[in-house]
């Protein structure tokens, strides 16, 4: 998204001038400000009535309901033909192959005390792969992600931790690659498909575990099932976005040269994507690896396990050294699979690194090493095993303790104080007025406010979201989170702007800063529930801290590319005219990123949105409590369900609205 | 071009074959293992569940069925609940610390008899309410229930809503406390801490800056080595119906002591295993378990090494526990 200076600029447009409100627009402060009115009269005189507040352990029709499907597929799970014939084989053969990928690489063989190919072995075809892939710069790369496995002391649930993830990666192209396709090229499919990927991506994956946990049992086939249906969804849309974005008239040329449409799929559309393609592979990859933890939660292998354990034990290094492999080995495949998109197009143009010829002998003679390594990791223990003596897991993990606790130590009493500020002075009263508005008020007060903001669609998105929520049975929850969601994206857009700003005018500070943020995005959560519960106690605004942590590092992104993507010959303009500093970047470089800063402001909040499940472990209660709740206690699932739903509802509402304003402030 | 290529793959070929000769003349030391049993263990699946406690549990077992009888053990991760299922559909072959679960005894044991007990654990369970020790030094009456409500104003917190704070854990655990509050007519709100987690944590914070906090706690519990919290008593329990009602909204007396029980899955106890002896037998009390738990959670130490360290220091229980195996 940076900006391509271009030769010749024409004088500065209409449209890129520092944006002023136009005097005819439609008069939406004066509206918003009317409903807000009204609602706050409505507050005053009904407050408390109505509200539709439940009791936690009573379950609605709807609930009961679910709950009964559960147990009707629970029974049927032990003769039906497909929940056990189809469903069952399925997850038989995917945890025999896993089991066979473990026995290889990671876990001890049958009747051996290491597995068949042990760490030098599997440190060389890693690094071979990486190779052949991408080149020496990622094969480095992966030699010391490969090597801090053992370093840190996880050797054996890193490899499995690749194992699932790979395989998952694997599954989810074989079904997203083609799905995206049929949606490129027919528009009823992709109208069909997109609600059921919004509902993957914003459905909170512990509301259907349970459904799963039946279906395939604890273990590694549902870890693997669990991951596609999260990490599908990027794929789909961006290889979708891919094959759409191909240049018409390219198509055309095909076309009038008498291309069938397979022929224009496989010779035009295809290669010209491949780009965007493999760019979706990465962010399935990522989505991929977001998924460890909650794996771990129903016995997959792979790190999750280890994170949760430092969680239970309260040992934020603990948590914490299996969570930053999880970041190593999100950094190797990322860096690995974008060289390898950069590499095969380079070499499609003919700008090999190698001859042809020089490329096999290396290779070659790289699969004799690699053969040698694997044949000593077979028969030596020594090249079997990582050397122990190297293994400073325990060192760093008491390392990360003693500069928690530091910081702990020091920030607490200031924290604690912000939190009672934010939660007495904002949280609180924002809550009451949601949540104890009586819902024949608070329901149309939203859709008047998605009419005035958005439009017309909005508002059909609106009320049929509200419809949902309030057939799940969970108004007055779906308000209390909806207070929480609201004061997380406020936080996570004042970050945003104040560090998008800064980064994005200077690349020194971005070069330091996006590091730390890649890292924040792609740590479990998990990792800093611990130093957030010591700060903060248990309470809504420690969950609104850990969604922050994780909701800013994309909108700060976002700002700081919409702050550079400002066309230079503009800012310079304006300096040339003479301006400070804040006059730039309050009257010039904000109101031209406007587009990037609402962007950030949708996607922080979808981020928000995703950390409910795990702000209610930490003091969020609502809906993300629910959630928890039907993922452990029978009962309760169908409650659990209910919320995951209404979660998806609320995100759909809000996803929409503020896309529609969006839109709209653009016109 | 074909033909270097056929060439090259040749050569490639011959050199890794004679690597692999070369090396094979070095000869192989990494042995194969084998068992030391009589009879043959195989696989032996372990739930556990997440509380370092039942962590101590299932590593001590877990470790001696590997290192003494040889099985294949698996550590099946997993809430308690769930546990039950897999033990149903034949994914786990047991639980080592199970806390009542009256409707799954029921519906598991006593309707499809899928699943057995596997008698107690010797750990006694106790739940209820816990205030910090410097609370109970200032206030020494606070530990009468009858006084909570003359406190319930220090409690409150920006999650109470004017009311004190009853500070809850896990879903997962068993709680009657809304009812509890509701009966005894206490001006308190049950706020969820949503985790183990946040209720450790609270209890650390609050010892530590000296801050008021009233929660939901349990026993066996590792934490007691580092924090003794103190018990807050609420009626008396009493097995009398007339006394203390059992219908989860009219329940007004403290929590019954638990027996922790082990649990099989019929499955596992018909099969002959002698992991499954090694599980009936085993059995130690509340000290044994908070030690192994404190080695892991505070001293850091691996599931495995706590295991064994606790395993070479009690040999003689340990072995009455493998008679028979």
């Amino acid at each position: 998204m940076t900006a391509t200076p271009t030769v010749v600029e024409p004088p500065v447009t209409r449209e890129e001038q520092p944006h002023v409100a136009e005097p005819t627009r439609r008069p939406v402060w004066l509206l918003l400000l009317g409903i807000v009115v009204i609602w706050g009269i409505g507050y005053a005189i009904f407050h408390g009535r109505d509200t539709l507040a439940t009791p936690f352990v009573q379950l609605n029709g709807v609930q009961h309901w679910i709950n009964g499907i559960r147990d009707d597929i629970q029974a049927a799970g032990q003769t039906n033909w497909f929940f056990h014939g189809v469903i069952g084989n399925i997850s038989d053969f995917a945890n025999w192959l896993i089991t066979q990928l473990q026995n290889l690489l990671s876990h001890p063989a049958p009747g051996l005390p290491v597995p068949q190919i042990g760490w030098l072995g599997v440190t060389a075809i890693f690094a071979w792969c990486a190779y052949a892939a991408a080149g020496l710069r990622s094969m480095i790369l992966v030699l010391v992600a490969t090597q801090l496995f053992g370093v840190l002391g996880y050797w054996q649930d890193s490899i499995d931790m690749v194992i699932i993830t790979v395989l998952a990666v694997v599954v989810s192209m074989v079904c997203a690659i083609p799905t995206g396709i049929a949606m490129a090229r027919r528009s009823w499919v992709s109208a069909a498909i997109t609600p059921i990927l919004d509902a993957m991506q914003t459905m909170p994956s512990f509301a259907y575990i349970p459904f799963f946990f039946i279906l395939f049992g604890p273990g590694a086939a549902c870890a693997i099932v669990l991951t596609v249906v999260y990490s599908i969804p990027p794929l789909v849309r961006i290889t979708e976005h891919g094959i759409r974005s191909v240049d018409p008239s390219t198509q055309e040329a095909a076309t009038s040269l008498g291309s069938t449409r397979r022929q224009l799929l496989r010779k035009v559309q295809l290669p010209m994507a491949r780009r965007t393609i493999v760019l979706g592979i990465n962010q399935c990859t990522l989505a991929a690896l977001s998924m460890a933890v909650i794996a771990g939660y129903i016995n997959g292998p792979g790190l999750g396990s280890d994170v949760l354990q430092g969680l239970t034990n309260l040992n934020v290094g603990q948590g914490a050294v299996p969570g930053l492999l999880i970041v190593v080995i999100a950094i190797a495949l990322d860096r690995t699979t974008t060289a390898a998109s950069q590499r095969s197009e380079n070499r499609g143009r003919g700008h090999g690194e190698l001859s042809p010829r020089l490329r096999r002998i290396v290779l070659g003679a790289g699969l004799v090493v690699v053969l040698i390594a694997v044949y000593a990791s077979h028969n030596y223990i020594q090249a079997a095993q990582f050397p122990s003596g190297l293994d400073i897991g325990n060192h760093v993990a008491d390392g990360i303790n003693s500069v928690s606790d530091s910081i702990v130590d020091a920030l607490g009493g200031i924290c604690n104080a912000f939190k009672n500020v934010i939660s007495y002075g904002f949280l609180n009263p924002l809550q009451n007025l949601l949540a104890d508005t009586p819902w024949w008020l608070m329901a149309p007060v939203l859709l008047a406010v998605s009419w005035v903001i958005g439009g017309v669609r909005p508002f059909i998105t609106t009320l049929v979201c509200e419809g949902v929520i309030f057939g799940m049975g969970l108004w007055n929850d779906t308000m209390i989170t909806l207070t929480t969601t609201i004061v997380a994206t406020v936080l996570v857009m004042i970050l945003a702007v104040v560090i998008g700003v800064w980064i994005g005018r200077n690349r020194r500070a971005d070069a330091v800063l996006r590091p730390i943020l890649d890292g924040f995005q792609t740590i479990p959560s998990f990792v800093y529930l611990v130093p957030a519960l010591a700060l903060f106690s248990s309470s809504r605004f420690t969950a609104i801290v850990a969604a922050t942590a994780y909701a800013a590092p994309i909108a700060i992104k976002l700002v700081a590319d919409g702050i550079r993507g400002v066309s230079p010959t503009t800012v310079e303009a304006a300096r040339s005219s003479g301006i400070t500093s804040w006059q730039m970047i309050l009257k010039v470089q904000l109101p031209m990123a406007r587009s990037s800063l609402a962007l950030a402001a949708n996607q922080g909040l979808l981020y928000v949105l995703s950390m409910v499940v795990i702000g209610g472990m930490v003091g969020a209660g609502s809906l993300g409590y629910f959630v928890i709740s039907g993922f452990v206690q029978q009962p309760l699932f169908g409650k659990g369900l209910a919320a995951g739903i209404a979660i998806t509802a609320l995100g759909i509402l809000l996803d929409r609205t503020a896309r529609a304003a969006a839109e709209r402030s653009r016109t | 071009m074909a033909h270097r290529s056929r060439r090259l793959a040749t050569m490639v070929t011959i050199v890794a074959a004679l690597a692999l000769g070369l090396s094979a003349c070095g000869g192989s030391n990494i042995k194969k293992t084998t068992t030391s049993s009589g009879k043959t263990c195989g696989d032996f699946r372990i739930a556990v569940n997440a509380w370092t406690g039942y962590y101590s549990d299932a590593w001590v077992v877990g470790e001696l069925a590997k290192k003494k009888l040889g099985c294949n053990v698996s550590y099946v991760k997993l809430a308690e609940e769930p546990s039950w299922n897999a033990m149903a559909n034949g994914t786990v072959d047991t639980i080592l610390e199970n806390w009542g679960h009256e409707d799954l005894t029921k519906k598991y044991i006593t309707d499809q008899h899928v699943v057995q007990d596997a008698g107690q654990t010797g750990n006694k369970g106790i739940i209820g309410w816990y205030v910090p020790p410097w609370m109970a030094k200032k206030y020494p009456d606070i530990t009468n229930w009858k006084n909570l409500n003359k406190y319930a104003s220090m409690f409150k917190t920006s999650e109470s809503g004017g009311q004190g704070q009853l500070l809850d854990g896990d879903p997962s655990y068993v709680t009657n406390d809304q009812a509890l509050v509701k009966n005894l007519k206490l001006n308190y709100k049950v706020v969820v801490g949503g985790s183990e987690a946040a209720l450790i944590q609270s209890f650390r914070n609050a010892e530590k800056n000296k801050t008021p906090l009233l929660a939901y706690f349990y026993e066996p519990q590792w934490f007691f080595s580092e924090m003794k919290l103190v018990h807050v008593d609420l009626p008396k329990f009493s097995s009398d119906p007339k006394v203390c009602p059992t219908a989860a909204a009219q329940i007004r007396c403290d929590y019954p002591p638990y027996d922790l029980n082990k649990l099989v899955s019929t499955k596992f106890a018909q099969s002959g295993s002698p992991a499954y002896t090694l599980v009936k037998n085993f059995h130690w009390t509340n000290d044994d378990q908070n030690l192994v738990s404190t080695y892991i959670a505070q001293d850091g130490m691996s599931n495995a090494a706590a295991a064994d360290k606790w395993i070479a220091a009690n040999q003689s229980l340990v072995d009455q526990w493998l008679q028979g195996t």
